[in-house]
């Protein structure tokens, strides 16, 4: 444990440093937990991952102990838990620092950790463990039947557990924020923290009518997603931005604040493309494709901002993998969200593509790009400093930045074989005289499958790789300065 | 960006635009919850339809299939499976699962009564019978 000076660039006026750390404030180190639980989680996440994978060539792989639509739910729910529990170890290492102050109560926020913790690992087993609807039963589904929809899968007392942690953590961070200062990064930090919470709540909404339930399910999946979680990603990005590069904050935030508008602006209307074809008025595909043809503008802003910001830096920060991770979000957020989803977001082109392997080619990327990477981003450049140094080794830097390279590899990948296997699956089923049956399509791509699951294996690798990374020691030496 | 574009100027940009761009979202969300009536079907949205929507949450049918392109992909299309398959071939399907054949793609067996499996394909003739402006391109979805 070193105590440069390195500190003293970073450390506001009149607070000491604890001895034992850099923390700037004690009560950030409960950021640490949800980062460990956060990455174990994202391990658990490519896990299911490799196995669906494997599905999707050897049908029965697994079959009937862990079913295709299993694994999918954990798969996608442990992606959205894990990011959640990296967005809550995000605030509460962001915001008492922002705010100048210590967190409103540590203790509440430790609590909510191991109900969070328990609660998802309790739903996941409950997933694999007894059959679905054995689960809903159990779980009193016919009181409030809110389950078996995409994403929302989770029983409705898991969904109640969730808004109650939402809420906790809410309290916590806005009592800290609105006695201490006001920065723009916290307060978009928190709108969109905010906003996560609140556009939840239309998942208890699961009416008869198919059309208004996927109408709503919407509000919550891609107001979530086009929408509020980009404010959270554009304000840890810029926060880690401003300690990395030292560049003034007044420039950092007022690009912040044009990302977002740009975001809202192009994001809220740009939900019309999910409503070409479920059953709303034609006119969506109109608002749907013109705004959603501009969402890759604010995203095309980030990678121009995370560039724009490093070259400008003022300081070379000795977290050079932290600065990785940050550049690399906004170039693969741009490729994933941006240029994938403008792909196929045009209605006429939507109309042929729509719920194939372009869907989930996008998906991928998107969310890699977007969230996985920005979290990891605030991880990088956190953990280091909840372990008590301002950067990692050497050494260390060097694995964790080889695990960068593998996985962002890795998914491009990912990426072009669905795309690839989107193309041919459009063209044979739903193009030409003939068209084939789905699965007599599915088999023609199989190949694109194999090379998917064999991109798979590689970012899997790059995880591990990543893991162990935590785990190399070597001199955290002042050189690295 | 120049330096007359000032902080507060992008933050009234973005409070400006976010305000009404969502309520602009609101009045269209309005609208088309006004316009559903003629489109979604609803006059044959009956009790057993509503049981049949149950089942299909409850067995996470989404995990494998799409509804109206929605969903997982790994499994046909079903927003229109009434019209490739009709009711009798739906039912028989799914008391055949799974089929065993190795190497294949298997769908567990639900253990679905009669009864159910009539309000399931309920929910799907229904689902076959919204208006989704001609959505899927042809009826192998």
């Amino acid at each position: 444990m070193t105590t440069s000076t390195t500190a003293v660039l970073d450390t506001p006026r009149g607070v000491e440093e604890h001895a034992a750390t850099r923390l700037k404030y004690r009560s950030q180190a409960v950021a640490k937990p949800y980062f460990i639980a956060a990455i174990g989680l994202f391990f658990g996440q490519i896990v299911f991952g490799l196995i669906m994978g494997l599905q999707y060539v050897i049908g029965d792989f697994l079959f009937p102990e862990i079913p295709f639509n299993v694994a999918r739910m954990v798969h996608t729910n442990l992606l959205i838990v894990w990011l959640l529990f990296g967005f809550m170890g995000a605030g509460y290492y962001l915001i008492p620092e922002e705010s100048e102050r210590e967190l409103h109560s540590p203790k509440l926020a430790i609590l909510t950790f191991w109900v969070f913790l328990v609660a998802g690992a309790l739903t996941i087993v409950g997933y694999l463990s007894v059959p679905y609807a054995t689960l809903a039963q159990l779980t009193g589904n016919e009181i409030l039947p809110t389950m078996g929809r995409e994403f929302l899968e989770q029983p409705t007392i898991t969904k109640v557990g969730i808004v109650l942690v939402a809420l906790s953590f809410l309290y916590n961070l806005s009592l800290t924020v609105l006695s201490g200062r006001k920065t723009s990064i916290s307060l978009v930090m928190m709108l969109g923290l905010w906003g996560l919470a609140i556009f939840f709540l239309f998942s208890f909404y699961n009416p008869s009518n198919l059309v208004l339930d996927k109408l709503f399910w919407w509000w919550v999946v891609h107001l979530w997603v086009e929408g509020v979680w980009e404010l959270i990603m554009g304000a840890m990005l810029a926060f880690v931005l401003v300690k990395v590069t030292g560049v003034d904050r007044e420039v950092i935030e007022k690009w912040l604040y044009v990302i977002i508008a740009m975001t809202l602006i192009t994001g809220i209307i740009g939900t019309g493309h999910h409503y070409f074809w479920i059953g709303a008025p034609a006119y969506w595909q109109w608002w749907g494709s013109i705004f959603s043809a501009l969402e890759p503008i604010p995203f095309f802003m980030m990678t121009l901002f995370a560039f724009n910001m490093v070259n400008r830096r003022r300081r070379e920060h000795p977290n050079k993998a932290a600065v990785l991770w940050a550049m690399g979000t906004g170039v693969m957020a741009f490729l994933g969200a941006g240029v994938w989803g403008f792909l196929h977001t045009l209605a006429p082109v939507n109309y042929l593509t729509h719920g194939t392997q372009i869907t989930a080619a996008h998906g991928h990327m998107a969310f890699y790009g977007a969230y996985a990477m920005v979290v990891i981003t605030m991880i990088s450049y956190t953990m280091p400093k909840l372990r008590g140094r301002e950067a990692n080794s050497n050494a260390a830097q060097v694995v964790e930045m080889w695990s960068f390279w593998l996985m962002s590899i890795a998914m491009v990948f990912i990426t072009l074989f669905l795309t690839a296997a989107g193309i041919l699956q459009v063209w044979l089923q739903r193009m030409g005289s003939a068209p084939l049956p789905f699965m007599a399509a599915q088999d023609q791509v199989a190949i694109f499958y194999w090379l998917r699951e064999a991109s798979g294996v590689m970012f899997f690798i790059g995880l591990v790789l990543y893991i162990i990374s935590f785990f190399v020691k070597g001199k955290t030496d002042e050189a690295a300065r | 960006m120049s330096a007359s574009f000032t902080k507060s100027t992008a933050r009234n940009i973005f409070y400006g635009g976010a305000v009404f761009f969502f309520l602009l979202f609101i009045a269209l969300t309005v609208d088309t919850t006004q316009a559903l009536p003629k489109r979604d079907n609803r006059a044959n949205l009956t009790e057993q339809v509503a049981r049949g929507k149950n089942i299909w949450e409850t067995r996470n049918c989404i995990g494998c299939h799409t509804l109206l392109g929605e969903g997982a992909y790994f499994a046909p299309e079903l927003g229109n499976v009434y019209k490739r398959r009709g009711p009798e071939f739906i039912k028989a399907w799914i008391k055949g699962q799974p089929t065993g054949a190795p190497g294949r793609r298997q769908m567990p067996q639900f253990h679905l009564t009669d009864g159910e499996l009539d309000d399931l394909v309920a929910f799907l003739k229904y689902s076959s019978e919204i208006n989704t402006n001609n959505w899927p391109p042809n009826v192998e979805g």
